[in-house]
């Protein structure tokens, strides 16, 4: 896939759906098939530029590490953000079990 | 009234701005059913700032530049305690524990917060009609859109629903939709406002800006949330000037070029290539010199962004997964439960960039898709450095249409997409523009748009007021 041409697969969509945590009912998987194909053929657009040694821009101003000071600060307090979760308890928040049974 | 009229009435004593509120808010009372600018009315609260303001003004103390000034903030920006949705249902109950940089600085300045508008979810959008709460209308013709992503807030200014709005641009959302609604909306220079508190969509691309009906209310409102921030560290560390002095300047000597790639793009309607030749012979007239200028790779920006912004929107957007804030959907393990509600909770649009971007950026494509977009992303760049060589401002269109009617794009993504094709290249360069109104077709407002070189947002409001003054 080096010219942009290539149209995006039903396996392809289904594989992204999986990295993205979407589950995507079929209706959708269906539609975004022919949808991503059609945006990302004009999206290949760009490889028709040729970009033989130039530089890749990630950011429009010059990006440096900033740094402060290791101070303690005050931060947001845990019981008005725990307040904002689905669900917490003990001062933590919970989850459903994360490993699954044949792990 | 203008801001800066409301505000040196309200500091002198000669007006109360609890009086300026009641009539924003009675108009609110008369229109929003129709219109549907806001996700929250903030009536109480903002009485309340009003009062504080107007005992301020009682007590012999100065309660800021923008005392008494009713404003529209759009519904990505945090308000503590505050509803703050991005009008999606993974956000619709989540009350930010903290208060966006931008917002404590109008607080400080005294501003009114009217209330929190719709956008399209996460700013994902052109017209408004991405929104899980429903669309927003324009003011000039309930049967249209009023752009997006912010067409809340530019509908809010529009209607008369506040004095003041503000927004966030990434690829057009304050431009296109202050074009669209005939007010004016502009995006900074990038970094110049601290992101700090607004909900990231395509964090290299995402700058918040104002929309006022003046470019000078616009230029008091961008020079009071402009500034470093300790808490965005891709914000500039320099003081930005007070935009307000030398804005009417005038352009004598000015060279201005008009872009032609996005005078001459396809979907481009008459009127509105006619409205930026219109203002390039009137600011001739004032004395500037105009001519074309050509930005060859500009032509491939719409393309570029569409790999780039939902790359980043990938990112960022998979911090929705049910565990620390907003919806969840129960499941019996983690992952089931991260996508289910990820599902549920996003809406079409949402999924489509997530799933555009989660792919341009996996293995095998990386390269081809996003590695290729941000090299064409330097080819832009040096396009606009090198037109700037010869020009001190650009002019173009901002939206190539008028409002369209509400439904007329919902079905084909790459025409929706195309609305944001003149306004696109300046988030890729990071570099400031801003839309003016210039008249009108059958009613419905056209927008002229200014651009300038990085941090000359001095200049580009100086053209923009000029612009202003001798338009239609």
């Amino acid at each position: 896939m080096s010219d942009g041409s290539a149209r995006i697969s039903r396996a392809d969509v289904e594989h992204t759906a999986r990295l993205a945590r979407l589950a995507l009912t079929d209706t959708e998987i269906e539609q975004l098939t022919e949808e991503l194909g059609k945006i990302l053929d004009h999206a290949a657009r760009v490889s028709a530029l040729d970009t033989t040694d130039v530089p890749p821009t990630s950011h429009p101003i010059e990006l440096v590490n900033v740094l402060r000071p290791d101070e303690v600060r005050p931060s947001l307090d845990s019981v008005e953000v725990l307040a904002e979760a689905p669900v917490a308890e003990d001062g933590r928040f919970r989850v459903p079990r994360i490993m699954s049974e044949e792990a | 009234m203008s801001a800066v009229e409301i505000a040196a009435a309200v500091r002198s004593g000669e007006r109360r701005a609890i009086d300026v509120l009641e009539e924003h808010l009675a108009r609110i009372d008369e229109r929003e059913g129709q219109i549907h600018a806001f996700n929250t009315v903030l009536a109480d609260d903002a009485r309340a700032a009003a009062d504080a303001v107007d005992a301020a003004v009682a007590a012999g103390g100065d309660p800021g530049p923008l005392a008494g000034v009713p404003i529209a903030l759009k519904d990505n920006l945090c308000t503590r305690g505050v509803p703050t949705t991005c009008s999606s249902r993974i956000l619709e109950h989540w009350k930010p524990p903290y208060d966006a940089t931008v917002v404590s600085r109008l607080r400080a300045a005294g501003a009114l917060i009217v209330g929190k508008t719709n956008l399209d979810e996460f700013a994902m959008g052109s017209s408004t009609e991405n929104s899980a709460f429903g669309p927003t209308r324009n003011p000039h013709d309930l049967s249209r859109v009023p752009g997006g992503s912010s067409g809340g807030s530019a509908a809010a200014v529009a209607a008369g629903f506040a004095t003041l709005g503000l927004g966030s641009d990434t690829g057009g959302s304050i431009r296109q939709p202050a074009s669209l609604c005939g007010v004016v909306g502009a995006k900074p220079t990038y970094g110049a406002v601290s992101r700090y508190g607004l909900v990231a969509f395509a964090s290299s691309l995402d700058q918040i800006g104002p929309f006022a009906t003046t470019v000078e209310d616009a230029a008091l409102l961008l020079s009071t949330i402009a500034g470093h921030d300790p808490c965005d560290s891709t914000s500039i560390a320099r003081p930005f000037p007070d935009l307000r002095s030398g804005i009417d300047g005038g352009v004598d000597g000015l060279r201005v070029g008009i872009v032609e790639e996005l005078t001459d793009v396809e979907g481009i309607t008459d009127e509105v290539r006619d409205a930026v030749e219109a203002a390039g012979r009137a600011l001739e007239k004032d004395g500037a010199r105009v001519d074309r200028v050509s930005l060859p790779s500009s032509a491939y920006a719409l393309s570029a962004y569409y790999l780039i912004a939902p790359a980043e929107a990938s990112s960022n957007l998979a911090r929705y997964d049910g565990v620390r804030y907003g919806l969840r959907v129960d499941a019996p393990d983690v992952e089931t439960m991260n996508a289910s509600t990820r599902d549920d909770g996003f809406g079409a649009e949402v999924k489509r960039r997530i799933m555009l971007g989660t792919y341009a950026l996996s293995a095998g494509y990386y390269d081809a898709y996003y590695g290729q977009a941000q090299r064409v992303r330097t080819l832009i760049v040096r396009d606009f450095a090198r037109a700037y060589e010869r020009f001190d401002v650009l002019l173009a269109p901002t939206s190539p249409t008028v409002a369209f009617e509400v439904g007329a794009r919902t079905a084909d993504p790459l025409a929706m997409y195309l609305s944001d094709v003149c306004t696109i290249p300046s988030n890729l360069s990071g570099d400031p523009a801003i839309s003016v109104p210039w008249g009108a077709v059958d009613g419905l407002p056209i927008g002229v748009q200014v651009l300038a070189p990085a941090l000359q947002e001095a200049l580009m409001f100086r053209v923009a007021r000029a612009v202003e003054a001798v338009a239609p």
